[in-house]
């Protein structure tokens, strides 16, 4: 089922949650709304659930083109999974899968046989039939997000959505559990909509990332195009960890220091100041300074632990740097603390300051 | 060098012991301040009550309940119970459902207004409804002309009894609830259960403890309960004594065998609701772990 947001608006007393949100999901996708906490990620999806109206008047969301705005949650077809898990904690984990079976009317409920076929499947699927008679409070965190997601994907939903699926589990369950749900999407073909704060996660997962930020939709693309092609400071800020720069433009290019930067063409040539972006891992350390650009710096930090070495510098202006380098090239230049270096900037993004009067 | 560090060992634990308690003094004062309190103030009267009630022996303790004043009494205050506490489990569910799990306006109103049987006196709330429905209320002569009678008879009872304890419920679940929150519920909507079968098959079994521990506090106090009832009663013997009423007349009478063993009936109902409270509490703690903490909230209220 694909669903399609239009101009969704929703305040909470004076707080605006989401202002004036369109989105559009086709069928079969996997999507991340990613964000800080605070940009209406949750709330979307909670609106697209039909647990949460948008204000009156304000839009509408369509499945499938129906519009779907004041059908209630009990007739969406939505699989929701809970931040939380949100598991009944009196029932066996068999009953917590079964009970969107149960619940229908009698016209449309399945005999107690098909229930308990149905239900060990899916506690096959998520590799937890052996715990079918356990409470939810017997499970550890992953099994009962997987539990959850049984549950949830037992009524056969349209749409399944996530809250933060991963939020509360331990780093290393929360890596297996992101590709395992990868993989089940892959089986499944269910549109999927989860909603995380993790860049690492929605980069790693996602067909698209939704990437929102105080109620507004920043910029939609793929994990490709988000990352290496933000359409603003926010996206590429919240992708990652960023060096910026600032420089005045002059003649077309962007001066910071001794260095002078091509301005993109479809910039403005009539701003005052740029702002120069370059990613940790696209900072280059040398010894002897090379013929292109290049500044001076101080070695203020260095941590070896880890894939990468990251030292922290001190530019010749007197700003903080931050640059990864390999534990190779970490080995060749033997670095020690306040040694005198000279940085380069192999690849950066440039965004104009918004100009005001 | 393993010396020591089982010296050292021996060391932290002898500083963490006086770190952690008082000296041996301070909390054997304390206990024994406790328990001669408890003493003097429950256990022996709870001793005196039955000594009193055999104190002619057996024979004289059963006679004292095949009286049909004490029968009518004992009739009167179980149908009064079996009447306040339904309702009150009905309200207080309701309200403890409408304050944990929707937001509106008057919430903290409402929440006061709970309160208020336990920071009024009894007697006041009898005389509520003696200005109410009395002769010389303001519904009284409406109801003298259909013939309807509420003060001075059963119905008037009823109505103080369940004002008295229609807090017991509603005061257990309301902190019950809120911990829960909402979750299972919408998890249960989104799952397509409608509003009755999310109550039923959800938000029922997960308050089921905390509900009957109200019930039975509720219902100690519904069949206890003497000032309000005091009031609305009228002391007519047979018709509309209930036993704490009852207990009152045999000893204004100098009948003092009957009145002590009247009363350790209501000892006993005390004794009862102490033994089931506790089993009910020890049931919600093994149960699972998130309602322990909850029903512990509960409890001190």
């Amino acid at each position: 089922m694909s669903i399609e947001v239009r101009h969704i608006t929703k305040t909470f007393g004076d707080f605006a949650a989401l202002k004036e949100v369109s989105l559009e999901i086709p069928t079969g996708e996997l999507i991340a709304l990613l964000g800080p906490s605070g940009s209406g990620k949750t709330t979307l999806l909670r609106v697209i659930a039909g647990l949460e109206a948008a204000d009156p008047g304000s839009g509408a969301i369509l499945f499938d083109g129906e519009d779907a705005t004041s059908r209630s949650s009990r007739d969406r077809q939505v699989g929701f999974v809970f931040q939380h898990y949100a598991l009944f904690r009196h029932m066996t984990i068999f009953e917590n899968v079964a009970f969107g079976l149960r619940v229908r009317p009698r016209k449309v409920r399945p005999s107690d046989g098909e229930i308990r076929e149905r239900v060990s499947a899916l506690l096959r699927l998520v590799q937890l039939d052996w715990l079918a008679a356990r409470y939810p409070s017997q499970l550890s965190g992953g099994q009962r997000q997987r539990v959850a997601l049984a549950r949830a994907l037992a009524v056969e939903p349209k749409v399944l959505l996530l809250d933060e699926p991963f939020g509360s589990l331990d780093a290393k369950v929360r890596k297996e559990l992101r590709r395992w749900l990868r993989r089940l999407h892959d089986e499944l073909h269910v549109t999927s909509v989860f909603v995380t704060h993790d860049q690492e996660e929605a980069l790693e997962v996602a067909d698209r990332v939704v990437v929102m930020n105080e109620g507004r939709v920043e910029q939609v693309g793929t994990p490709d195009q988000v990352y290496h092609h933000p359409a603003n400071p926010f996206v590429y800020n919240f992708l990652g960890n960023v060096n910026l720069f600032k420089g005045r433009v002059e003649g077309g290019k962007v001066h910071i220091g001794d260095m002078a930067m091509e301005l993109p063409e479809q910039m403005r040539p009539d701003a005052e100041t740029a702002v120069v972006y370059v990613r940790p891992h696209l900072l280059e350390i040398d010894h002897q300074p090379r013929d292109t650009n290049h500044f001076r710096a101080r070695v203020e930090h260095i941590n070896p632990a880890g894939p990468l070495v990251k030292v922290e510098l001190v530019s010749e202006w007197g700003d903080p740097v931050q640059v990864e380098i390999s534990q190779e090239r970490y080995r060749d230049l033997r670095l020690k603390k306040d040694a005198e270096v000279f940085v380069t900037p192999k690849e950066e993004k440039i965004f104009v300051e918004k100009y005001s009067i | 060098m393993a010396g020591t560090i089982a010296l050292g060992a021996a060391a932290t634990s002898i500083t963490r012991t006086r770190a952690t308690t008082e000296p041996a003094l301070v909390r054997w004062t304390l206990i024994g301040v406790v328990l001669v309190f408890l003493g003097l103030f429950l256990a022996v009267p709870l001793a005196a009550v039955f000594s009193e009630a055999l104190g002619k022996g057996v024979a004289a303790y059963f006679a004292a309940f095949r009286e049909p004043d004490a029968l009518a009494a004992i009739r009167l205050t179980l149908l009064t119970a079996s009447i306040a506490v339904p309702v009150n489990l009905l309200f207080g569910v309701a309200a403890a459902w409408a304050i944990a799990k929707f937001e509106f306006v008057g919430k903290n109103l409402l929440i006061t207004l709970i309160d208020l049987p336990f920071s009024v006196s009894p007697v006041v709330s009898g005389l509520i409804y003696v200005l109410l429905f009395g002769l010389q209320g303001w519904l009284g002569p409406w109801l003298a002309e259909h013939d309807i009678k509420i003060i001075f008879a059963v119905p008037g009872i009823v109505l103080a009894t369940i004002f008295v304890t229609f807090p017991f419920v509603a005061r257990e679940l309301i902190p019950l609830m809120q911990a829960q929150g909402t979750e299972e519920e919408e998890a249960a909507r989104v799952l397509g259960a409608g509003g009755w079968q999310t109550f039923w098959r959800v938000t029922l079994p997960n308050i089921k403890w905390g509900l009957l521990y109200g019930v039975i506090l509720c219902n100690a106090r519904a069949m206890g309960e003497f000032g309000a009832v005091s009031v609305v009663s009228g002391h007519v013997r047979g018709l509309t004594n209930t036993v704490p009423l009852h207990v009152e007349i045999l000893y204004n009478e100098y009948n003092s065998t009957a009145a002590f063993a009247v009363a350790s009936l209501l000892a006993m109902l005390a004794l009862v609701t102490l033994a089931a409270k506790s089993i009910v509490e020890w049931k919600a703690q093994g149960r699972f772990g998130a309602g322990k903490r909850t029903a512990a909230e509960g409890k001190g209220r």
